[in-house]
């Protein structure tokens, strides 16, 4: 027990600040009010739905789960169930195998919900593209709020997508 | 890499497999092709471990009704693989008791198979009815869990089907494929430049294993000799991609035994040195930079330095961690006998690579088959007997410990000179094997080109083929919150099996 709390307090904090958001990754015009999005903004609940990726996305995700990124710190949080969510991550390009699941996945997620699309195949489809196995990038299953392109995209550059979503549109 | 090739009878299969099996040798691949663009039927491909090195078994099948023997009950692995090969190219395994389909589900209806040269690769095709008989367990207080293809954690798709009574597993059936996105047709549309990307997304985990396996794929069929600065760079970052893997494993299996100390612990060296890779590669997973003919980037000054330090650092800091792991009585109540696979079990249903090794199966290609520059530095195995996530988790801190030691012998030798050669042309026709030890355990790419530089067939196999089965096996008897824990001891691809 004192080997453990010694390294504890010998690592410190090693938490970095968190992104902006960036309005160039939105996808949809803001879909949710302020008053949602600020309620979000504080604890927001998220499931993650992988597609049909490689799983380099995957690496990622719980890259952003590290104590470099502290999502926790954020009030962000990644739940069991769709139901309890209120932003869906995904990544992939949607297999036709995953396809029913990911709109299950959808339905089951309760309103107001956000959608953010992860990774290069979430966007276009990436290196996989269109075929009999494969429906390409997210939005043509699902609408998609913010995709972050990038592959993968650092956790940097996932955070900043679901932030992004999370975040009332600034009046240019 | 010792690799030979052989086109053998239909008729002659099994001998040749009975035979394998009794000299204790390892089937490692099996997969079908449509021969018929060069006037022949189909063909199935079976790649065998030999001790002189891989055999790759050819049996060409005739046109109508393509079908040969199966071989799943002389290699229990094969019945996925034989499953697989009826689903994409429609050969079909005589007297193999398990028909079910296994990639297909409902994308493309029965009777239509993707990998025939003739299927059309623009039609779509109505979401059919997907039917798929679990099989049964009855009895009284049984009752079934279905769980996915949506996971609760950030994990990939699956579906897995437990029968339990009470809390305890009596059965585990898996049911995957939902990742199949057409990879294997996609390479046939690319030239041998092109496919390397996407060898590098097969499974992202393993990028730098399926990258090194298909550019040794297509230096062998094209007769491309890379630069030994390149092999020994790629050996480096192999050896990264291990490090990197069994640090983020190390770290969930913290976690899974509620000892998020652990978790936060590894995944922060883990991020370090992914941090590194980045500003020494250009990339966190180091994706894109095996190429065939050599490697895309060369270390930068002072590059070697910071790498050994990084490493230092790591070191030093795992060896604190594993002695808390060790002396942890909480976690090791839940990681000893936990998920166990027996050394007979393993050796019976072909375990194989890391979770092989903790299990009494000690075979690594870079002991049994080294390649330069394993040839010079020698590589002491990880070995195991128990089998159980505590043998699985031994393992991960012994080869973390040999990678470092790896790298430390390797960067400071380089040799001098170029970093990649220009590729040679591949003529129509030939045929190309590239096998990796990958952290998770051997890789494989089988290439055969075509006419232009291109691909006629290509078949990645990753080691998680074999070791799926297994996982159903460890978890008999078991309680149902111990699956995770087990499963993420073995971690193995959803997305380098359904392709």
């Amino acid at each position: 027990m004192y080997q453990l709390l010694k390294q504890i307090a010998k690592t410190g904090i090693v938490t970095e600040p968190a992104p902006n958001p960036d309005e160039n990754l939105r996808q949809l015009g803001q879909r949710l009010s302020e008053i949602v999005l600020r309620h979000f903004g504080r604890a927001l609940a998220i499931r993650h739905v992988d597609a049909g990726s490689c799983n380099g996305c995957e690496l990622e995700i719980h890259a952003a789960n590290s104590p470099y990124y502290n999502l926790e710190g954020l009030g962000i949080k990644f739940v069991a169930s769709p139901r309890h969510a209120d932003l869906l991550l995904v990544t992939g390009p949607v297999s036709r195998n995953m396809e029913v699941a990911l709109r299950r996945t959808y339905d089951a997620t309760p309103e107001p919900k956000l959608v953010v699309a992860i990774g290069d195949c979430g966007c276009d489809g990436g290196i996989f593209g269109e075929s009999y196995a494969s429906c390409g990038r997210v939005a043509s299953v699902i609408p998609v709020d913010v995709a972050v392109p990038g592959c993968p995209p650092s956790p940097s550059a996932i955070l900043q997508g679901i932030l992004t979503a999370v975040s009332a549109r600034t009046k240019a | 890499m010792p690799a030979h090739c052989a086109v053998i009878e239909p008729a002659r299969l099994r001998g040749a497999c009975e035979a394998a099996r009794a000299n204790k040798e390892r089937l490692v691949a099996l997969w079908g092709s449509d021969e018929t663009v060069r006037g022949g039927g189909y063909a199935l491909h079976v790649a065998l471990a030999q001790r002189a090195g891989l055999l790759w078994l050819t049996v060409p099948l005739p046109r109508e009704h393509p079908r040969y023997p199966g071989i799943a009950d002389i290699f229990p692995s094969a019945n996925r693989m034989q499953r697989a090969a009826y689903d994409l190219v429609g050969i079909h395994a005589q007297d193999n008791p398990d028909h079910r389909k296994w990639l297909r589900h409902r994308a493309w209806p029965g009777g239509v198979f993707p990998l025939r040269k003739d299927f059309d690769t623009a039609g779509r095709y109505a979401p059919t009815d997907d039917r798929y008989p679990f099989v049964k367990v009855e009895g009284e207080g049984v009752h079934e869990i279905p769980v996915g293809p949506v996971h609760a954690g950030t994990i990939e798709p699956g579906h897995f089907r437990f029968s339990i009574v009470g809390e305890k597993i009596l059965r585990l059936e898996e049911r995957l494929g939902y990742k199949h996105k057409g990879i294997e047709k996609r390479f046939e549309s690319m030239t041998l430049a092109d496919g390397a990307r996407l060898a590098g997304r097969i499974s992202g985990d393993s990028t730098v294993a399926f990258a090194w396996a298909y550019a040794m794929a297509v230096e062998g069929a094209s007769g491309t000799e890379p630069p030994r600065r390149a092999l020994e760079l790629r050996a480096v970052v192999l050896e990264i991609e291990r490090i990197a893997n069994h640090l983020g494993d190390l770290g969930y299996l913290g976690n899974d035994v509620a000892l998020s100390f652990g978790f936060f612990q590894f995944w922060r060296l883990k991020e370090d040195l992914l941090r590194l890779s980045a500003a020494l590669f250009g990339h966190r997973y180091l994706m894109d930079l095996v190429v065939p003919g050599g490697v895309a980037r060369d270390l930068p000054q002072g590059g070697a330095e910071r790498l050994l330090e990084r490493l230092a650092a790591i070191l030093a800091e795992v060896a604190t961690l594993r002695s808390i792991y060790d002396e942890h009585a909480g976690a090791q109540d839940r990681f000893i006998m936990t998920g166990q696979v027996t050394p007979d079990l393993a050796e019976k249903l072909g375990l194989c690579g890391m979770a092989g090794r903790a299990s009494g199966i000690w075979h690594d290609l870079r002991v049994d088959y080294p390649i330069q520059p394993y040839q010079q530095t020698q590589v002491r195995m990880a070995t195991h007997t128990r089998g159980d996530v505590a043998a699985r988790a031994s393992v991960r801190f012994d080869e973390l410990v040999e990678s470092v030691r790896l790298i430390q012998a390797l960067v400071p030798r380089l040799s001098s000179g170029e970093i990649r050669v220009p590729l040679a042309a591949a003529p129509d026709g030939s045929c190309g094997v590239g096998w990796i030890e990958g952290w998770r355990g051997e890789v494989l790419v089988a290439l055969e080109t075509a006419a232009g530089g291109r691909i006629h067939r290509l078949h990645p196999h990753d080691p998680s083929w074999q070791n799926w089965p297994l996982l159903e096996r460890a978890v008999f008897g078991n309680i149902v919150p111990d699956f995770p824990l087990i499963n993420k001891s073995f971690n193995l691809s959803y997305s380098g099996h359904d392709l």
